[in-house]
C-alpha cells in the first residue's frame, strides 16, 4: 500500500450541517478549551459521516479553523489513519483484510478480484461510481478468513466463487446475506465438532 | 546539580540536561540526526544510543534526562553495534546517490556512516522512492533521501512560526511535505536547508553550483538589514556562490533571513564596472583619470551650501567617515544626510536611536509594544526573538499600526496616535500592563517616525518609559528599529541634518553638487545639478548622474558596520571588485588627490586609526556600547493627531543588491501566488 489517495476533484466548500454542529458542541465539551485540538479525530469522523463517507480538503480546512490547528496537522491525522477516506468511496465501500491469517487463506485472490471487478487501484471509484476497495489490516475475523467488510457488514469464509457473487451483487444492488458465505453458523469447526461432542 | 560518570569521567551538569549534553560536556562525540540544540527533542532517529548502567537496552541519549549517579558508556561493543544497526536501517531506503547530491561533502549521513556505519547492506529488496515536493523557489527537495528526522517540521513550527510542514501518511509511506505543496510562507524558510542532515532539502539557487571543498570561506557580516547577522561568504573564484549563517548567540543564533542568504546572486548582475561620465547627454565609460578630471572641472563652482551628500543604505563606516571628511575639509560643507526618506531621529544621545535592549535579551521581555514597526519584514531575526519571548516567556505583544501576520499572536490597538497619549495619561489598558510588567519594551519603527509625527511619538514613548522607570542602565525599554545596515554607523558619525532639511534643499532649483554614495532610493531632480553617483549597481539614480564611479559591494571590501544595537562588527573581503571598480574609501581618497587637496589616509589601517581617534566608539568590536540613558534629555512636545501608517515595504527589494537578485524576484512572485491561492484549497 502506498500513501493515501486524495481525490483530485475537490468540492469548493464544506459546511457542517446543524446536526453536526450540535454534535461538535458536545464533543468540544469533553476537552479543556486550551486543548480543544484533541477533538480533531471525532471531528474528522463527523465530517466523513456527513459527507458520503469521505473527507474533502475543505472539511480539513474547516476543522483546522474550528480547532485553531494548522491545516497540515489535521491533514497529518487524516492521512495517518486508514479509516478516514480522502476520496469518494461509492455506495459500497469494500475493505479486504490482508493480514497474515487472511493472507494464508488466500486474500490475494480476493484482492485480484477487487482489481478486476471494482478498480485497478485501491481507493479509486469503480467505473459505474458505485464502489471502491481498500486493503486493510486485521478486521478481527481471522476464524473465518479470508474476509472483507462492505460498509458495516462482514462477508466471511470467502473463496473466489462467493467473492465474484458478491461483486456481481454490488453491480446489481443485490448483495447476498452478510456473514459466512459457506453457511457456517457461529463459526464452529469446518468439518466436524470436536470439543463439545461428548 | 546531578553528577554522572561518562566513560569513567566524572562530570557535573545542570539540572534538566540530557544524557547527550552530559556526554558532550565530557568531551565525547555522540552522533545524531534528529537532535538539534535549538529545537525541541524528537528522539526518533535513534542514532544517539548509548549504554547506561542498570538499563538492559541502549538508551536514546538525546531524550534521556540526566539523573544523579548515572553511569554512561559511549564506547562499548553494545553502543558500536547499536549505532551500526541504526545506520543500516537508516540507509535501507536512502538512495546512496552521493555523487549527484548537493549535500555531498557536508552531509551528516555521509560523515556518520563513514564513522559509525558498516560497509555493506544486507537489504536486498527494492528501495522506496518518494515524489519531489514543491516547497517554493528556495528549497529544492529530493524526498527519497529523507530520513524523517523531522527537524524541518520542528523548525517551521517552533522558530519560524509557520506550521506548514508536516509528515503525511505513516510507516513506510511517511512523507514530509508542506500543506498541499505550497511555498513555505516564511522569511526564515531557507534555514531548513542547513538543518536538513541529508540531501533531502537543498538550496535551489545553489543547485549543482559547487562542492563544499572547492569554496573559499570568509566570515563576514550581513548588510541586508540593520540586525548585522553573522554570515559566512562562500566564494568560488570571483563569484559569491552562497551565504550561510555563522553562529552568534548574541545576534542571530544560527539563523539568517532568506534575503541575507539569497540576495547574493544580485552581486553578479547589473554591476557598474567602470567609471562613466556624461558627454553630450549620454553616459559613456572612461578610465579613472578622465572621470576625476571631469569631476574637478565641474566641481569648482560648488562648495559650502551648494554641495550635498547623501549616504546610501549599504555603506560601511570607513567610507562614510572619509566621505564626511571630504565634505568638511574639501567642500567645506556639512550637508550630509543618510536618511533617504523623511523621518525623525534625535542624534543627541545614543539612547534616542539605538535598539537599547540587546537582541539576546528580547526573549526575557514579557510585554512588547510595536509602534509602527513590522519586525517580520524589517528585521526578521528580531522577529524570531520576539516569537521566542512569546513562547518561552508568554510575552504579550501589542501593535500600533496594522502590520499583518507576524507569525505570533498580537493585539492590534489601532493606529491612532492618541493611544500613545492615553497610555501616557494612564487612561489606557496598557498603562496598567506596563506598570505590572517586569521587562516591557517599546519597538518604534521608521514608519512611526515620519517627519510630521516622529518627534511626538519618540518623546511620548520616552515620557511613558520615564514615568515607569524603564530607561535604566540594566533595562532600557526604548528601541528604535532601523531598516538599513548603515543607519547606526551614520548616526555615530553624525551624518544627519536637522529634520532632514538636506532632502528639501536638494530639490530646490539652485544649481548644486549632489554626491550620492550608494543612495538609490532618494528622489533627485537632475536639472541644473551636477550629480556624482558612487555605487555598485545600475539603478534609477545612476542613470541620472553626470558621473558614475564604480564602488565595491559588501563582500568585496573590509568594512565596519554597526548594527541596530550599536554593536560594531567587521565585514571581511571575500572576493574582488568587478572590472575597474575600487574600494569606496580609495575612490574618495583618489578624488581628493585629483582635486589637489589630498586627504592623507594612504592605507586602510591609517584610515581606521584616524577613525578610532575621532570616534573612539568604533574601537571596540562585537560589544554593546555603554549605556548613556542617564544623560537622556526630554522635550515637551505639543499634541499631534493623526495615524501611524505603515510604509509599504517590499521585503525582497529593500536594497539595490536584493533588487537585482533573480532569486529574490522569484520569491516575490511565489509570495504573490501564495497570497492569491492561500484561501482556496
Amino acid at each position: 500500500m502506498s500513501g493515501k489517495h486524495v481525490e483530485a476533484n475537490q468540492p469548493d466548500k464544506f459546511e457542517f450541517n446543524n446536526e453536526s454542529l450540535k454534535k461538535i458542541e458536545t464533543i468540544l465539551k469533553k476537552y479543556p478549551t486550551e486543548r480543544k485540538k484533541s477533538a480533531v479525530m471525532p471531528l474528522l469522523d463527523l465530517a466523513q459521516r456527513q459527507h458520503d463517507n469521505w473527507i474533502p480538503l475543505a472539511a480539513i480546512k474547516k476543522i483546522g479553523e474550528i480547532l485553531e490547528v494548522p491545516y497540515i496537522k489535521v491533514y497529518e491525522v487524516a492521512t495517518f489513519y486508514t479509516m478516514y477516506n480522502l476520496a469518494p468511496t461509492g455506495k459500497y465501500f469494500v475493505q479486504v483484510c490482508t493480514t497474515s491469517p487472511c493472507a494464508i487463506r488466500g486474500s490475494d485472490k480476493i484482492v485480484n478480484l477487487c482489481k478486476k471487478y471494482i478498480s485497478e487501484k485501491e481507493s479509486h471509484l469503480s467505473k459505474d461510481g458505485k464502489s471502491s476497495w481498500l486493503e486493510v489490516e486485521c478486521l478481527g475475523a481471522c476464524v473465518s478468513a479470508p474476509m472483507m467488510q462492505i460498509n458495516d457488514d462482514f462477508y466471511e469464509d470467502l473463496d473466489e466463487q462467493s467473492a465474484v457473487k458478491i461483486f456481481e451483487g454490488i453491480k446489481n444492488d443485490t448483495l447476498p446475506k452478510p456473514g459466512s458465505q459457506k453457511g457456517r453458523k457461529g463459526f464452529e469447526p469446518n468439518k466436524r465438532l470436536t470439543l463439545v461432542k461428548n | 546539580m546531578p553528577k554522572v560518570k561518562v566513560d569513567g569521567i566524572d562530570i557535573e551538569v545542570p539540572q534538566g540536561s540530557t544524557v547527550l549534553q552530559a556526554c558532550e560536556a565530557a568531551g565525547k562525540e555522540i552522533p545524531r540526526f534528529c537532535y538539534h540544540e535549538r529545537l525541541s527533542i524528537a528522539g526518533n532517529c535513534r542514532m544517539c544510543l548509548v549504554e547506561m548502567e542498570k538499563s538492559p537496552k541502549p538508551v536514546a541519549s538525546c531524550a534521556m534526562p540526566v539523573m544523579d549517579g548515572q553511569v554512561i558508556y559511549t564506547n562499548t561493543e553494545m553502543v558500536k553495534k547499536a549505532r551500526q544497526g541504526v545506520m543500516e536501517f537508516l540507509l535501507i531506503n536512502h538512495p546512496l546517490d552521493c555523487p549527484i547530491c548537493d549535500q555531498g561533502g557536508e552531509c551528516d549521513l555521509q560523515d556518520q556512516s563513514m564513522k559509525y556505519g558498516v560497509d555493506k547492506s544486507r537489504y536486498v529488496l527494492n528501495k522506496r522512492s518518494v515524489k519531489e515536493k514543491y516547497m517554493g523557489p528556495l528549497i529544492k527537495t529530493v524526498m527519497t533521501r529523507c530520513i524523517h528526522c523531522t527537524r524541518c517540521i520542528r523548525f517551521a513550527e517552533e522558530i519560524a512560526g509557520v506550521p506548514e510542514i508536516g509528515a503525511i501518511n505513516r510507516g513506510e509511506n511517511m512523507e514530509i511535505t508542506t500543506y498541499l505543496e505550497k511555498t513555505l510562507d516564511s522569511e526564515l524558510s531557507a534555514n531548513v536547508i542547513d538543518l536538513c542532515p541529508v540531501g533531502a532539502l537543498t538550496s535551489k539557487p545553489y543547485a549543482f553550483e559547487a562542492r563544499p571543498w572547492e569554496l573559499t570561506k570568509t566570515e563576514s557580516i550581513d548588510v541586508m538589514d540593520a540586525v548585522g547577522s553573522n554570515i559566512r561568504v562562500d566564494t568560488k573564484g570571483w563569484e559569491v556562490k552562497r551565504i550561510l549563517p555563522r553562529i552568534n548567540i548574541d545576534i542571530n543564533e544560527e539563523w539568517i533571513s532568506d534575503k541575507s542568504r539569497y540576495a547574493c546572486d544580485g552581486l553578479s548582475v547589473n554591476r557598474i564596472d567602470a567609471p562613466y561620465i556624461r558627454v553630450n547627454g549620454r553616459l559613456q565609460s572612461c578610465d579613472w583619470i578622465e572621470a576625476f578630471n571631469f569631476i574637478s572641472k565641474n566641481i569648482k563652482k560648488f562648495s559650502g551650501d551648494n554641495a550635498f551628500g547623501i549616504v546610501g543604505d549599504l555603506v560601511d563606516v570607513e567610507t562614510m567617515y572619509i566621505f564626511k571628511k571630504f565634505f568638511n575639509d574639501i567642500l567645506s560643507s556639512n550637508n550630509i544626510e543618510f536618511r533617504q526618506s523623511k523621518y525623525y531621529l534625535d542624534a543627541s544621545n545614543k539612547t534616542n536611536y539605538l535598539f537599547n535592549v540587546p537582541i539576546a535579551k528580547i526573549d526575557e521581555s514579557d510585554l512588547i509594544i510595536l509602534v509602527g514597526a513590522n519586525p517580520r519584514l524589517e528585521a526578521t531575526i528580531v522577529n524570531a526573538r520576539i516569537r521566542k519571548a512569546q513562547i518561552n516567556n508568554k510575552a504579550k505583544v501589542f501593535s500600533l499600526g496594522d502590520v499583518g501576520d507576524l507569525t505570533y499572536n498580537y493585539e492590534n490597538l489601532g493606529s491612532k496616535l492618541s493611544i500613545l497619549k492615553d497610555i501616557a495619561n494612564n487612561s489606557h489598558k496598557l498603562s496598567a500592563l506596563i506598570k505590572s510588567a517586569k521587562k516591557p519594551m517599546f519597538i518604534i519603527g521608521e514608519s512611526a517616525l515620519q517627519i510630521e509625527i516622529g518627534e511626538y511619538v519618540l518623546e511620548t514613548v520616552k515620557k511613558i518609559l520615564k514615568q515607569n522607570n524603564l530607561l535604566g542602565k540594566n533595562w532600557n525599554a526604548l528601541n528604535i528599529l532601523h531598516q538599513n545596515a548603515s543607519s547606526v554607523g551614520a548616526l555615530y558619525l553624525n551624518l544627519l541634518s536637522n529634520n532632514t532639511n538636506v532632502l528639501d534643499k536638494i530639490n530646490d532649483s539652485n544649481p548644486k553638487l549632489i554626491y550620492l554614495l550608494g543612495a538609490d532610493k532618494v528622489k533627485i531632480n537632475s536639472k541644473n545639478n551636477f550629480i556624482i553617483y558612487q555605487g555598485t549597481h545600475g539603478g534609477s539614480n545612476s542613470k541620472i548622474a553626470d558621473v558614475v564611479l564604480p564602488g565595491a559591494a559588501y563582500t568585496e571590501k573590509d568594512g565596519l558596520f554597526v548594527n541596530l544595537e550599536g554593536r560594531v562588527q567587521e565585514a571581511k573581503k571575500a572576493t574582488f571588485t568587478v572590472g575597474n571598480a575600487k574600494d569606496d574609501w580609495k575612490i574618495i581618497k583618489a578624488l581628493s588627490d585629483a582635486l589637489g587637496n589630498p586627504i592623507d589616509f594612504n592605507t586602510h589601517s591609517i584610515l581606521r586609526e584616524h577613525l578610532f581617534k575621532d570616534f573612539p566608539i568604533f574601537k571596540h568590536f562585537d560589544v554593546l556600547p555603554n549605556s548613556s540613558a542617564e544623560q537622556l534629555t526630554f522635550k515637551n512636545v505639543s499634541d499631534v493627531n493623526g495615524d501611524i501608517k505603515l510604509n509599504s515595504f517590499d521585503y525582497y527589494a529593500t536594497n539595490i543588491i536584493a533588487a537585482n537578485s533573480k532569486t529574490m524576484d522569484e520569491c516575490r512572485k511565489a509570495k504573490l501566488i501564495l497570497k492569491k491561492t492561500a484561501t482556496e484549497n
